[in-house]
């Protein structure tokens, strides 16, 4: 192996190296996670939203063919939300726009992501997995008010 | 009979050439879906004048034709054009056709099902979605076929060993090997989940599958399926292109290392596709995405020994200065219009590669995870490298094996650059879209983008736009290229049918290197098999636990269960 081949090889060990501690950093020092495995919980079956704090929400949301259940959330800013998903037919997605959360909703198990919303603002979700033929109109929103009450909708948008 | 030749039976050349024709028309079919799907994303077409049905449909086709069908039958042409010719040894015909009818009865089969609107389930089959059992079979069919081809060569290649004591194998045998002994380890948990699970349960022998066990064997085959795609062209890059550019591969140890971290890495790695899946704990997904990060060292190595060759090659062509060589490759060579075909590939690959790294991040997925970031990062590595070097290699092989010249140089020649400009404005406006939010597998032009539904997201338009004008550039370059091929396949063959022997153009090492532990594959095979049962194993027991209940099958059609 010449030199100029060696000097890549340790170059390029050296990047993913470098790419690995900012998932470390990311994980541990900025607390950003994926989603885990959620074993205490009961499988549920309609949405169900509950303060559990001062600034602290409990919401259980559910995704069917083809509507998210609730469909508008109406949440003060400054709420943390402990969101739990699971899908009562098939495979859906939930994406929130602007916002970095974005879940699987797999029917036969639970999904679950802690998210906290400073800014007021209309924040769309929109189901991202295929789910069947009116699968492109299966979304939803998260309303954040400066200082409103809390609210949910089923009805579809 | 020179050295670089080696003459085929009659009937290997036969079933080369059906190998590649067929799959070509099935390609075409694909390629038209993939042109539907961008009209259908801009809201420009509600239904597919030609092949009726909705965006879906033509997704599961496009999907399914493009991205298993031609490139399984690609990568099995190549093998059986590249192991008898690199080892001088002939194949048996009869298990060789045994393997290609096999191939296209079920390509054909699941083609049909999925035309019929029966099989509307995306190229990733996901259940609870059920579909006709003929799409099963017909997937089953065409996996099984492949690997009897594979099979057929493991005799041939002990055989060669036997006699060649001491020889290094030649790199060409070493890719084409790697290449398959990844899809076999891979296809394994696929079969398990179609026989095992979603065939009974589609035939109504079974009432539930587990949702999250059939997603987690699909990854397992999903991730490694990339570089079954991948590796073909990595060997012709590694083989073929040193000595199209004119020079030597730079070196020979670096290319059996990449090969056989391949081996090593493929596989476990799968579940980074669910990251944002429950019932998988996040330790497991980061173990899957460290691994992910191995696989992309042997991406780094190739491209740092290519370029390598290149310069070599540049060079000795008469370039100068620290990019002067760069100038003379022959790019635009009529001759040489194979090399056109590698080298673009190999330029859009340097930015799939670098999507691929955003997505197997971690947490930065979370960004990107079913957006159209996704199919504008595949587009760059499975429309781009891979497509190009496997049409190049189309139009090459069927050359070889039917005596022909190639017809219409110069537009096949330019067939890779337009394509290159076309997928480089498509991918940039779903990168760019994705990251707005805009989400992948969906009929956007039905919503998103209709200012008249209550969905309408202005700030996607432009960029779906965008998709519709890379998009059209694509296709026109993929219509010039089948015309030049079928061109080619129906043109006069060369008078001298007796005489005609196969070559191929084989490039020498510049640095050739014993590489003694590069020699065996046992070792990586056996190391791949811990690794996997390792970052695997955790994985299924939390899906298991993490679980309740199962899934009746689901119509695309209802939100009704079938039973």
């Amino acid at each position: 192996m010449d030199k100029s081949e060696k000097l890549a090889f340790s170059l390029s060990g050296l990047l993913l190296v470098i790419f690995l501690g900012a998932i470390v950093y990311a994980s541990l020092a900025r607390n950003i996670e994926v989603p885990t495995c959620i074993t205490d919980m009961e499988p549920f079956a309609t949405d169900t939203l509950f303060q559990t704090g001062p600034n602290t929400y409990e919401l259980q949301a559910v995704a069917r063919m083809w509507a998210f259940q609730p469909s508008t959330v109406t949440l003060p800013a400054g709420s943390t939300v402990d969101l739990y998903l699971t899908s009562q037919d098939i495979i859906h997605g939930f994406k929130i726009k602007d916002h970095n959360v974005n879940l699987m909703a797999v029917p036969g198990a639970i999904n679950y992501i802690q998210v906290t919303f400073d800014e007021p603002g209309e924040y769309f979700f929109a189901c991202h997995e295929f789910c069947g033929a009116a699968h492109h109109t299966m979304a939803g929103r998260i309303i954040i008010e400066e200082s409103g009450e809390v609210a949910q909708n089923t009805e579809g948008i | 009979m020179a050295a670089d030749t080696f003459r085929f039976s009659k009937s290997a050349k036969h079933l080369n050439s059906v190998l590649i024709i067929i799959p070509m028309v099935l390609l075409f079919i694909g390629v038209y879906g993939g042109l539907m799907q961008t009209l259908f994303r801009a809201g420009i077409i509600q239904s597919d004048p030609f092949m009726g049905g909705d965006y879906y449909k033509g997704l599961t086709i496009h999907g399914v034709l493009n991205a298993i069908v031609f490139t399984t039958f690609f990568a099995v042409a190549l093998g059986n054009a590249l192991i008898p010719y690199a080892l001088k040894k002939h194949l048996n015909t009869k298990i060789a056709w045994t393997s290609g009818i096999l191939m296209l009865v079920g390509s054909v089969m699941a083609g049909i099902v999925m035309l019929m609107g029966e099989a509307t389930v995306l190229y990733t089959f996901y259940p609870p979605l059920k579909a006709n059992p003929a799409f099963y079979i017909g997937l089953t069919l065409l996996v099984v076929g492949s690997w009897i081809a594979f099979f057929n060569w493991i005799p041939m290649y002990l055989n060669w060993r036997k006699e060649n004591s001491g020889k290094k194998t030649p790199m060409a045998v070493v890719g084409m090997f790697t290449t398959f002994i990844v899809w076999f380890i891979a296809t394994i948990s696929v079969a398990i989940e179609i026989l095992f699970m979603l065939l009974p349960w589609s035939l109504g022998l079974i009432d539930e599958v587990n949702v999250m066990l059939a997603r987690t064997l699909f990854w397992f085959f999903g991730h490694p399926l990339v570089y079954f795609w991948l590796l073909p062209a990595y060997v012709m890059y590694y083989v073929f292109m040193p000595k199209l550019a004119g020079g030597k591969l730079y070196s020979d140890m670096a290319g059996r290392l990449v090969f056989m971290m391949f081996v090593l890495f493929s596989i476990p790695v799968g579940t980074h596709h669910q990251y944002m899946d429950p019932a998988i704990g996040a330790q497991w997904k980061f173990l899957h995405g460290i691994f992910t990060f191995a696989v992309a060292l042997p991406s780094l190595i190739t491209a740092f020994t290519l370029a390598a060759s290149l310069e070599h090659a540049g060079r000795k062509r008469g370039g100068t200065g620290l990019f002067g060589w760069m100038k003379t490759l022959p790019y635009f060579d009529k001759e040489k219009w194979f090399f056109s075909y590698l080298i673009a590939g190999l330029i859009i690959f340097a930015f799939g590669g670098i999507s691929g790294i955003v997505n197997a991040s971690y947490q930065m997925n979370t960004v990107v995870h079913n957006t159209a970031w996704i199919p504008g990062h595949f587009h760059l590595t499975v429309a781009g490298p891979v497509l190009l070097a496997f049409l190049g290699g189309s139009m090459y092989l069927i050359q070889q094996f039917m005596n022909k010249k190639v017809k219409m140089k110069g537009w096949t020649l330019s067939v890779p650059y337009i394509y290159t400009i076309g997928v480089f404005i498509f991918s940039w406006g779903l990168m760019r879209g994705g990251i707005l939010g805009m989400p992948r597998r969906t009929n956007t032009g039905a919503t998103y983008a209709n200012p008249e539904s209550v969905l309408y997201q202005p700030e996607w338009m432009m960029y779906i736009d965008i998709t519709v004008i890379g998009g059209v550039i694509m296709f026109i370059a993929i219509v010039i290229y089948i015309v030049a091929f079928f061109a080619t396949v129906f043109s006069k063959s060369l008078a001298t049918e007796e005489e005609a022997a196969v070559t191929f153009p084989i490039s020498e090492p510049l640095h050739d290197e014993p590489a003694l532990l590069l020699r065996n594959f046992k070792p990586y095979i056996i190391i791949a098999l811990i690794l996997i049962a390792l970052s695997y194993a955790p994985v299924i027991y939390d899906v298991i636990q993490a679980t309740y209940d199962g899934s009746a099958p689901y119509s695309p059609n209802s939100p009704v269960p079938l039973r």
